[in-house]
């Protein structure tokens, strides 16, 4: 195909196919993504929205590109001590329950192979993990300086610039989401791709995750799947004892997961 | 390449509060201790322990001075640490401990040394002249009224404030300790007890720290040790060693029977990667030793020559056993998953921003300042008799 | 009263050095707090902007479909068909954004196997074999068309 004729058909997709083909929020968004300016779409009420994440164990098949989407998408250290989102593997003896064995080479940035033979009664299962969002989140509470907080949508986020790098968050947080980034001296974890969501794009791991394992859920949004999910499937939270009020629901949560 | 046992998130390989964190509680403990010291006398007019009083409120304000310095050193944007003060956020214990150590360096130890001082001062600024004048005439705010009147109201004053002061070394140290002590996420630090344990290994590591610095102190001026004095301090640090170590023996001993999903992480770590800094260091040497040496005291007519070895070593002993325990429970508090599943390992550098070389200096600065201090404001009256019936009102008594 | 005032004046000066202090520092702090802080919560407002305003690498499933027309009616029914297409092809906004207008093609040598190579822990939906047993050295492209994986017979 000739290049002109793909740069006609470009255009006149772009201004007649958007206007059927995409949702409003996406078709506002797509418009600033299209000029390279992207900015938080217009139509974006933060007191709408409610986020959270569902990830399904039962659905993980341990590939990774979930770890290697977000280290792309938000320019995470590719250093092997820095990630926003990681899989574990859990290797669950039948004589041994309480004593998993877990690995998370690189975090699952290049995926997995098998160690060993564990025999036929090893249970073995992966786990993605991330921030949790917690709606009474510890990391929050312990900042001396604000620079860590909730936002009026559920997400919790970083300021960079006033971030003093004690990490007192990072001790204060159950599920070790939280680093430190070398470059700004600052913490650094998950944002739930807050530049992708507030444009009505999903998050970067649940764009590339193959199986659907990982969905980002609207808990606002009558209409979002989360709440025929939560009905019909047994779902937990990472530590409930901590009472975070994590936002990031897991489906098929063994009792061996950490 | 870490040094990782097992599993840990991949975010908890390397571990977040080092040597210097170790060091700032240990530092603000001395401070806590030496000034429960100086309250002894002012307050409780525990007469014996006056030569060291004011000796005791200039060593908590060398130790208070050099406080937050590793602090700023750890910090990955120490320019940025004014925000603590002008944006505190309520729910943060580090937050609200810059207001209360504020409020202990301003209000309670540099009011009560201006207080107990300004005499001195005065009469230093009428018979200095040049430059030494002048820095003695700020000191005083260029008020020179030494009246038996106005120092009458100085020793009120001081005394109110150190009635104040005491609370406020038990909050300043005990925040320290609430600090760790409210991290739900690890149960190593997890525990109401844990600002009480920190206040009072606090008030034992000040106590002895106070009481080695007045027997060097003597040996070099070449005084006398006033044997009262120190058997006096002896026996106080006694009593506040066997709480501590009562508090402590609490803690281990509810951790191992209610043995619930931490135990097993945290026990292993304890015999393991733990085993020469805690049981070695802290318990046996730290602890056992100089209780049994102190204990000693109160049963056997030791010489005057042995009690000071006793004091000196065990008091030797004390500052390097609570330094142990700031250690374990700083770095024994990260090196272990929160996960329960694995450990890692602190690698100590030396010449490195956090390193070993760093928290020397900071170890040997207070006493650097000490010295400064007890330059601008000798704490050694010559006339200690006089002074001591002005606050009295009577002659001075064991 | 005179007499009892001067013995009382150096307490007020150093009153007077408190006072002072603090009122510096509520001046220092009137100046120094960003002025957008506290809108919403405990945190500076403008935040929220600038971590909304990074630009995005990964395009979206619904930015290809709006030109790879005949992509999406290949696979249409087949088992990929709801794996996104920067699963694989990588991240595509600058291409989606018309900057990159051919960007390189995934290595078809490795893209399939951190999904298909057989791996305990696999869910048993998953498709997975051992490559090696399965295709040799031949590429999984020799046979399956990735778009529409399933081999017709």
């Amino acid at each position: 195909m000739s290049a002109s004729a793909t740069s006609n058909r470009r255009d006149f997709l772009k201004d007649s196919g958007k206007w059927i083909l995409l949702t409003g929020a996406a078709m506002l968004a797509w418009d600033f993504v299209a000029e390279g300016a992207p900015e938080q779409a217009p139509n974006y009420n933060a007191t709408d929205h409610w986020w959270g994440m569902i990830i399904d164990i039962e659905k993980c098949i341990g590939c990774g590109n979930c770890v290697r989407a977000c280290k792309a998408e938000n320019g995470v250290p590719m250093t092997d001590d820095a990630f926003r989102t990681w899989v574990e593997r859990y290797v669950v003896m039948p004589d041994e329950p309480d004593k998993p064995i877990v690995d998370s080479p690189n975090g699952g940035y290049d995926g997995f192979v098998n160690l060993k033979q564990y025999g036929d009664g090893a249970k073995v299962f992966f786990v993605p993990k991330m921030c949790n969002h917690c709606a009474h989140s510890p990391c929050v509470q312990v900042c001396p300086v604000g620079a860590t907080f909730e936002s009026p949508d559920g997400v919790v986020l970083v300021d960079k610039t006033r971030c003093l790098g004690c990490r007192y968050c990072v001790q204060a947080c159950p599920y070790g989401c939280r680093y430190i980034d070398p470059r700004t001296e600052t913490v650094d974890k998950c944002t739930l791709c807050y530049h992708r969501i507030t444009k009505g794009l999903t998050t970067a791991c649940c764009e590339t995750c193959p199986t659907g394992a990982r969905v980002l859920v609207d808990l606002k949004n009558p209409k979002d799947p989360i709440h025929e999910f939560m009905r019909t499937h047994k779902v937990n939270v990472l530590k409930p004892q901590m009472a975070t009020g994590s936002k990031t629901y897991y489906n098929g949560l063994d009792g061996a997961v950490r | 390449m870490h040094g990782v046992q097992g599993f840990m998130y991949p975010n908890e390989l390397e571990l977040q509060w080092s040597i210097l964190i170790v060091l700032y509680p240990y530092l603000t403990g001395l401070v806590a201790g030496a000034f429960i010291l100086a309250s002894l006398e002012r307050v409780f007019n525990v007469a014996a322990v006056k030569p060291t009083y004011r000796l005791a409120l200039l060593t908590a304000l060398a130790f208070l001075i050099v406080a937050p310095l590793p602090l700023q050193m750890h910090l990955g944007h120490p320019e940025r640490s004014w925000e603590m003060y002008v944006t505190p956020h309520t729910t943060s214990a580090m937050a609200m401990f810059g207001f209360v150590y504020l409020w202990y360096l301003m209000v309670v130890l540099v009011l009560e040394i201006w207080f107990d001082y300004r005499r001195e001062l005065v009469l230093t600024w009428r018979g200095s002249t040049g430059l030494k004048r002048q820095f003695y005439g700020v000191l005083t705010l260029w008020s020179d009224n030494i009246s038996p009147e106005a120092l009458a109201i100085d020793h009120k004053l001081g005394g109110i404030l150190t009635v104040v002061g005491i609370p406020s070394a038990f909050l300043l140290h005990g925040y320290v300790g609430f600090i760790f002590g409210s991290i739900k996420a690890n149960p190593w630090w997890s525990t109401p007890l844990m600002p009480v344990v920190f206040l009072f290994s606090a008030i034992v590591s000040g106590i002895a720290a106070v009481m080695l610095i007045y027997m060097v102190t003597s040996t070099l001026r070449k005084t006398e040790i006033s044997m009262v004095c120190v058997d006096t301090i002896a026996k106080y640090l006694y009593y506040a060693f066997i709480v501590d170590f009562t508090l402590e023996m609490l803690d281990l001993i509810h951790r191992l029977y209610v043995a619930d999903e931490s135990l097993l992480a945290l026990d292993f770590m304890v015999k393991t990667k733990l085993f020469y800094s805690q049981i070695v260091v802290q318990i046996i040497i730290g602890t056992v030793v100089p209780l049994a040496l102190l204990a000693s005291v109160q049963f056997v007519r030791w010489s005057a020559g042995a009690r000071k070895a006793i004091y000196a070593i065990a008091g030797v002993l004390i500052m390097i056993g609570i330094f142990a325990m700031r250690w374990n429970v700083v770095i024994g508090g990260q090196l272990f998953s929160k996960s329960f599943l694995g450990y890692t390992t602190y690698k100590l550098d030396f010449a490195t921003k956090e390193g070993l070389l760093p928290a020397l200096i900071f170890l040997v600065m207070p006493f650097l300042i000490l010295w400064a201090l007890v330059k601008i404001l000798p704490p050694w009256e010559p006339d200690a008799t006089v002074a001591g019936e002005l606050r009295h009102g009577t002659s001075t008594g064991a | 009263m005179s007499r009892g005032f001067r013995n009382y004046e150096h307490v007020l000066r150093m009153a007077g050095v408190f006072v002072t202090g603090i009122l510096v520092f509520l001046i220092v702090r009137w100046v120094l707090v960003p002025s957008d802080f506290g809108v919403y919560g405990f945190y500076r407002a403008g935040t929220l902007k600038e971590v909304a305003a990074r630009p995005i690498a990964y395009a979206g499933h619904d930015a290809c479909a709006e030109c790879h027309t005949e992509i999406v009616d290949q696979r249409k029914g087949t088992r990929h068909e709801k794996v996104n297409c920067e699963s694989c092809h990588g991240p595509l906004a600058t291409h989606a954004s018309g900057d990159v207008m051919t960007p390189g093609k995934p290595d078809l040598k490795t893209v399939c196997m951190p999904c298909h190579q057989k791996m305990d822990g696999r869910p048993k939906f998953q498709p997975q074999v051992d490559f090696k047993d399965h295709a040799g050295d031949a590429l999984c492209a020799d046979c399956h068309q990735p778009h529409s994986p399933k081999i017709k017979s």
